[in-house]
């Protein structure tokens, strides 16, 4: 059982991310189960929503207290949220940013600026650039789930070929 | 097998209706079941479901609408949860003795005040003296296959009562897990209602039956629910033989050679097979029973000589958990140790589950999260 736990803000995807990360995974044969926290969102605030990936079926419905990994969409979240709150030892962060971040020693960080991707492939709705389908090809990048898989998730939510557009760039863009 | 869909449970129950082609739906939205008659209102406008889509004021008002819709025959469905189904009470009674075999999707939420939107079984349990058939699920694709099912056991000629698919909101309502949108084809055959108004075969209804007959209506609604625990099962075997999925009215996990059961409904009761894997690693040899069908009440549970902890996501205050004191009534010898947990949506992990089965004393009640001294 792999889990994942998204931080982001309401509006921003985070919810959908999560559906899209999950159903790549079962593209690739793989099980899995995407969850928003059951809280009342608002726009704006910071949200937190899951994924499970496993390769028998997922019987777990209570939440992710020890991720094994965490993925940051919105940086600024940070500054009222412990988003390192569980995650295991040797665990992996991905995150959303242009700058050089420092997190303790002993979990793996791994960045792609998809802020800077969505806005240069003019992936803008309502004056927001468009991050949860960015991230969909930077967690292929780091082997959640082929990249096929990626972007078949994301052409069955999103008609527009942007979203897969910046989902390549932003695979290019991180290093593993 | 067909493509797997993501999906909530919410959109799963609505496109099971959307298969099975109600040609009413009267409905008022509350969290967090709106989700499914949006999907069903959308099926509705996009020429999906030709069906008439009755948007009404009330909770109270949708149960009567499908009252009067049903009793002209027609296959109808509706949603609603917590305070909304107990706006509905009186009408609950009203589509059950009227033998309206009507199909309701129930979203488990618990009861203000204070006000929570999260899960609980006290809502629907409230509700069990009512006469309808009650199935509680526990997966997206179970939501999507009983809500098929309900259909054809509800309007079986040895039935005809209405029947509530129960599923625990959020954790199960807004979760998205993979699931296979089965063509049901001719499952559920074409409704024929006995009783059904006919303009060329006038008769009265609803009038007053005295007391010289009421309790022999009252019989035949005891003898169809009784009648229902065949139609369940062969149904679920038709479902099995047909689509390959196959459910019992109480799922068994590792039962035959288990000393201790946890029983439980819902997604506690799935999530209970994650606690009885851990507690097998331990030595302890632990099962799960994870009741579906709470009524009609399951009568064959092989449960003798094994310690019962009974998780109840609900209270009846002054009484204990319903589902522990439902089971002791029925099998007088049971050894159950009763846990009250999961209340407005409190976290039970399968952990806290495990570790209710490890610390059990048999024969008390235990509330999940209450310092001991206060129990």
């Amino acid at each position: 059982m792999y889990e994942i736990r998204i931080h982001s803000r309401g509006g921003q995807g985070g919810v959908t991310a999560a559906r899209m990360m999950a159903s790549a995974a079962v593209k690739d044969g793989k099980f899995a189960t995407a969850c928003p926290f059951y809280g009342a969102e608002r726009r704006g605030a910071p949200i937190v929503s899951f994924v499970r990936i496993d390769d028998a079926p997922v019987r777990i419905y209570s939440q992710i207290n020890k991720p094994e990994m965490i993925v940051i969409l919105d940086p600024t979240v940070m500054d009222t949220v412990n988003v390192l709150d569980g995650l295991k030892e040797g665990g992996s962060i991905f995150i959303n940013t242009h700058d050089d971040v420092d997190f303790p020693a002993g979990f793996k960080v791994y960045k792609a600026d998809l802020t800077g991707i969505a806005l240069r492939e003019k992936l803008v709705v309502a004056g927001s650039p468009i991050v949860n389908t960015p991230v969909i090809g930077a967690l292929a990048k780091l082997g959640l789930f082929t990249r096929e898989s990626g972007v078949k998730a994301i052409t069955e939510t999103f008609a527009d070929p942007r979203n897969t557009a910046a989902a390549k760039a932003a695979f290019e863009e991180v290093i593993v | 097998m067909s493509e797997l869909i993501m999906s909530t449970g919410n959109k799963a129950v609505a496109a099971a209706v959307k298969m099975a082609k109600p040609l009413v739906v009267a409905a008022y939205p509350i969290t967090p079941q709106t989700e499914i008659i949006e999907s069903i209102a959308d099926y509705v406008e996009a020429g999906d479901l030709k069906a008439r889509y009755i948007p009404v004021e009330s909770e109270h008002s949708a149960m009567t609408a499908c009252i009067g819709a049903s009793i002209t025959g027609v296959r109808v469905f509706t949603a609603t949860s917590s305070h909304g189904l107990l706006y509905m009470h009186e009408m609950l009674h009203w589509a059950a003795g009227a033998r309206l075999p009507i199909v309701m999707g129930q979203v488990n939420r618990t009861l203000a005040p204070g006000w929570n939107i999260w899960a609980e079984h006290t809502d629907a349990l409230s509700q069990r003296d009512t006469g309808w058939l009650q199935v509680y699920v526990s997966t997206v694709q179970e939501a999507y296959d009983a809500t098929l099912m309900a259909f054809r056991i509800a309007e079986d000629n040895r039935v005809l009562l209405p029947v509530m698919i129960n599923m625990d909101g959020f954790l199960l309502s807004h979760i998205m897990q993979p699931f296979e949108m089965t063509e049901p084809g001719d499952f559920i055959p074409p409704l024929d209602l006995p009783h059904k108004i006919d303009v060329n075969d006038p008769k009265g209804y609803g009038a007053m039956s005295p007391a010289n007959v009421h309790y022999q209506f009252r019989f035949d609604m005891e003898k169809s629910m009784r009648a229902s625990r065949t139609v369940i099962n062969e149904t679920e075997a038709e479902f099995a033989k047909r689509f390959g999925r196959s459910y019992a009215p109480v799922e068994e996990y590792f039962c035959d050679d288990a000393d201790v059961i946890i029983v439980a409904m819902g997604t506690l009761g799935k999530e209970a097979e994650v606690a009885a894997d851990l507690l097998r690693k331990e030595g302890i040899k632990a099962g799960v029973m994870r009741i579906r069908w709470l009524r009609p009440f399951p009568l064959d549970m092989n449960i003798k000589g094994k310690d019962l902890v009974v998780i109840d996501r609900d209270c009846s205050f002054g009484f204990g958990g319903v589902v522990a004191g439902e089971i002791q009534a029925r099998y007088p010898d049971a050894k159950i140790a009763s846990v009250i947990a999961g209340l407005g949506g409190q976290e039970v992990t399968y952990e806290d589950m495990a570790e209710f089965v490890r610390s059990r004393k048999m024969g008390t009640e235990f509330w999940f999260g209450i310092p001991q001294e206060e129990q």
